[in-house]
């Protein structure tokens, strides 16, 4: 009895389950496997439509003959780089109709003409002719002739089936002498980022759970800027930092702090000199990292403000009892009881700004010095167009990821209690 | 009588005048104010002198008597070092002023004995200017969109720093760039497109993720603890690594410039977090409620429509809002897979917008508008529902 019961629950929870893993499955697994064979191969971006045979039909009408009409069909492979195997062509011609002088290829069967073209080699064209006349000596209706569409089809290899393998794209990401950049700047960006992200929601989660006029309003606000649509606010932020007409440069000279425009998005390095050293600042990295900041703080600042106001009161009163002021019971009181969540956020907040993508391609498209990881991905795949080498940055980008997350759940692991 | 708070309060509260007073300039140059001066030292010493007064005078006058003279008194100096502004200006330099004042109410030299008065003081004005500061700093991006939108080409480029909006244009004009996106650029079907997308993204992924909730919630099978942690981990992987398999396939099967396959595409990444949200909520729900409906005769279908639906809207609500969310500001697929404008979500229109440099940017302001307005909206209106989904959900962003 028992038995069945249990067997029926298992089979309801996979009925239950099945659409959902089906499709994570399909969209979300299949993909990050599907990257290792293709980063393994030598794929562009031109290769991956399947090639396929074309037809163009076009109707010429002879003005001295009506029952008369002539059919050319501009024949071509859409691939320029690949063949198409045993390709068969069929139209059909309403009743009473039929070619006259059939090409030796084609052959006339039940009001179809069914031709077997054969081979065509990568950017084959061709203009095929055919005549076709009335049998009854009646005008033909070309409009009906032009609206019947021909059937093309052919074999074609599938270059991303094959078994050719090559070693080349991982030879090209890890000798290209950028690499080390890269992984640098991708460094940089998302451990800056991440911190300053924790620092400023720390601040407004403190100053949030204090009782102030228009306190709801404030907390809403802090949360406009995770909220708001990427590309808007990236390309507000484009604007207000824009050299010739934006805002923020405006000002700085208009207050004299500056002489001229600085383009805070479009200029590598700043150089600083302060006490006789001279300081080489990443320029357009530190504003893409401000813009991370600003959009992600709110995120951390409604985390560490739930915890927050976890924390019980009778903590506070007991300091204030024992005569610590303000910056003793932040020491003591607050920061223990916050450091698990932070710790939990820098880690989460770390991976997602390790993957961050659009933020950084809306504001400078990888340029000036802001090529992150996933930003290469996107230009070896797709401005460089080589499908292979967008697949072996993603595949170095998953291993990344794997051991971070390996730390996560073994810190998390041991932390999920004090939680 | 020690002195070091003393000197921290003059200095702390000088600062905080001075910087407020100068955000006010900033502001009003924005207005379309010609200041060019921040004369940082002298209004500095101005607000020492404001400060000290107000410490010496203490509590021998009427509180309200007192700020409404000494604010008086520093607006006059303000304005007779600082070169000539108009009347409103010095208004908010008034009213600056009497806000500053009368936050000092408590402040006098007995006030300055109290224990550890140099860190409450600190404490004070460091949370009052970071209201100010946090305000500025959000708001300030989403004003200048706004203005931006209703501006002419002439203006933005003939001076930068004029973020008025002018009131005695007629409508036409200041709608302008409204009116072209609407017109010129076909921002109606994006948004059609756009909240198509997005209220079937939400569907899909309810329909999909609450009878997958409940397995995992209720129900006993091989495999459990694995799916369970699997859905958080594979949640953990970014759009930027599927994007290239996801590309190839779609190509070739015909599904790019599709609205199913963004629907997909969507639905199959928003799962693992509306699973795992809804999950959780469905645990707390007890289970003798699910006892009494089974004794009805109610199979799991009828149990999940009549009895878990209904006990958790709130959930519902938070997990629905959060996923619309997400598939309305997506960008990176769009961005892949769209490139006939005819299918374009608003997202990826604006970006098709900055691909051609002869845009102007006051159209691309309005569309950044049109797309940003709605979300907002929704965010205010329902802002408890989407804060708890944020809070659950935002392991991911």
């Amino acid at each position: 009895m028992t038995d069945t019961l249990s067997k029926i629950e298992k089979r309801t929870a996979y009925t239950l389950l099945l659409p959902a893993v089906f499709l994570v499955f399909a969209i979300v697994l299949f993909p990050i496997f599907a990257n290792i064979w293709i980063s393994f191969k030598e794929v562009q971006l031109k290769d991956i439509r399947i090639p396929e045979p074309r037809a163009k039909k076009i109707v010429k009408i002879i003005p001295e003959d009506k029952s008369k009409l002539r059919i050319v069909y501009r024949l071509r492979n859409s691939s320029l780089i690949q063949d198409i195997n045993n390709i068969k062509f069929s139209d059909r011609l309403p009743i009473n109709i039929e070619p006259v002088d059939l090409d030796s290829r084609c052959e006339f069967k039940s009001k179809k003409i069914i031709c077997n073209f054969g081979n065509w080699e990568a950017g084959y064209k061709e203009n095929f002719e055919i005549l076709i006349q009335n049998t009854i000596n009646k005008e033909i209706d070309n409009k009906v002739i032009k609206d019947q569409k021909p059937k093309l089809s052919g074999d074609a290899d599938n270059i991303l089936l094959t078994t050719k393998f090559t070693l080349k794209n991982f030879k090209n990401v890890f000798n290209e002498n950028e690499f080390l950049d890269l992984l640098l700047t991708t460094f940089y960006f998302t451990f800056f980022g991440t911190i300053g992200a924790i620092i400023f929601g720390m601040f407004a989660a403190q100053l949030v759970n204090q009782k102030f006029y228009g306190r709801t309003f404030m907390r809403s606000i802090l949360l406009f800027p995770y909220v708001g649509p990427v590309v808007a606010l990236a390309y507000t932020w484009t604007l207000m930092l824009d050299p010739n007409s934006g805002t923020l440069n405006a000002l700085l000279v208009n207050f004299g702090i500056i002489d001229k425009p600085i383009n805070l998005l479009g200029q590598k390095y700043l150089i600083l000199s302060l006490f006789g050293f001279e300081i080489k600042l990443r320029l357009a990295l530190t504003t893409v990292i401000m813009f991370e900041i600003w959009r992600y703080f709110p995120l951390a600042f409604l985390f560490i403000l739930a915890r927050l106001q976890a924390v019980p009161k009778d903590l506070y009163e007991a300091a204030e009892v024992d005569g610590a002021g303000p910056f003793r019971k932040f020491i003591n009181i607050t920061l223990p009881q916050i450091t698990a969540i932070l710790s939990i956020l820098f880690m989460i907040r770390f991976i997602w700004n390790f993957n961050k993508f659009e933020d950084i391609f809306l504001l400078t498209g990888g340029a000036s010095g802001t090529r992150t990881l996933p930003i290469n991905v996107y230009q070896q795949g797709f401005a460089v167009s080589n499908i292979g080498m967008g697949s072996a940055v993603s595949i170095v980008i998953v291993m990344l990821l794997i051991i971070f997350m390996i730390i996560y759940f073994k810190l998390i692991g041991k932390r999920a209690d004090e939680v | 009588m020690k002195y070091k708070p003393l000197f921290i309060y003059l200095f702390i509260s000088s600062v905080f005048l001075t910087l407020v007073s100068s955000i006010w300039k900033i502001m009003a140059t924005l207005q379309g104010l010609k200041l060019t001066e921040i004369n940082l030292n002298i209004n500095f010493l101005l607000a020492l002198f404001l400060s000290l007064a107000f410490i010496l005078i203490g509590k021998k006058f009427n509180h309200l008597i007192k700020i409404v003279i000494l604010s008086l008194i520093f607006t006059f100096f303000y304005i007779l070092i600082n070169e000539g502004a108009p009347i409103w200006y010095n208004i908010g330099i008034l009213l600056i002023c009497l806000f500053f004042t009368n936050r000092l109410k408590n402040y006098d030299l007995n006030f300055l004995r109290e224990d550890f008065i140099s860190e409450k003081i600190i404490f004070d004005f460091l949370s009052l200017f970071a209201i100010v500061f946090f305000a500025f700093v959000i708001l300030f991006p989403f004003y200048l969109m706004f203005v931006t939108s209703f501006k002419t080409q002439a203006a933005l480029l003939f001076d930068p720093l004029d973020l008025s909006i002018s009131l005695t244009n007629n409508l036409t004009e200041t709608f302008k760039s409204y009116f072209v996106i609407f017109n010129t650029y076909d921002f109606g079907r994006y948004i059609y497109t756009s909240s198509i997308v997005s209220i079937g993204t939400v569907i899909i992924t309810l329909i999909f993720a609450i009878p997958a909730a409940y397995a995992v919630a209720r129900l006993n099978f091989f495999g459990k603890t694995f799916l369970s942690t699997s859905i958080l981990i594979i949640y953990m992987f970014p759009a930027i690594v599927l994007v290239i398999p996801l590309y190839t396939v779609f190509s070739q099967l015909g599904l790019r410039n599709s609205i199913e396959g963004l629907l997909i595409v969507y639905t199959a990444t928003t799962l693992p977090v509306a699973i795992y949200m809804l999950q959780g909520y469905f645990k707390s729900i007890p289970k003798e409620i699910e006892d009494a409906g089974l004794m009805d005769g109610q199979n799991w279908f009828g149990i999940i429509i009549k009895i878990i639906i209904p006990l958790s809207l709130p959930a519902i609500a938070s997990v629905a809002l959060y996923v619309f969310m997400i598939a309305w500001n997506e960008f990176l697929f769009s961005l892949m897979f769209l490139d006939n404008p005819k299918t374009f979500t608003l997202s990826r229109a604006i970006n098709h917008l900055t691909g051609d440099a002869e845009t102007p940017r006051q159209y691309l302001m309005a569309g950044s508008v049109v797309v940003t307005l709605p979300i907002l909206l929704i965010f205010v209106y329902f802002e408890k529902y989407l804060v708890s989904g944020l809070t659950a959900g935002s392991v991911k962003g």
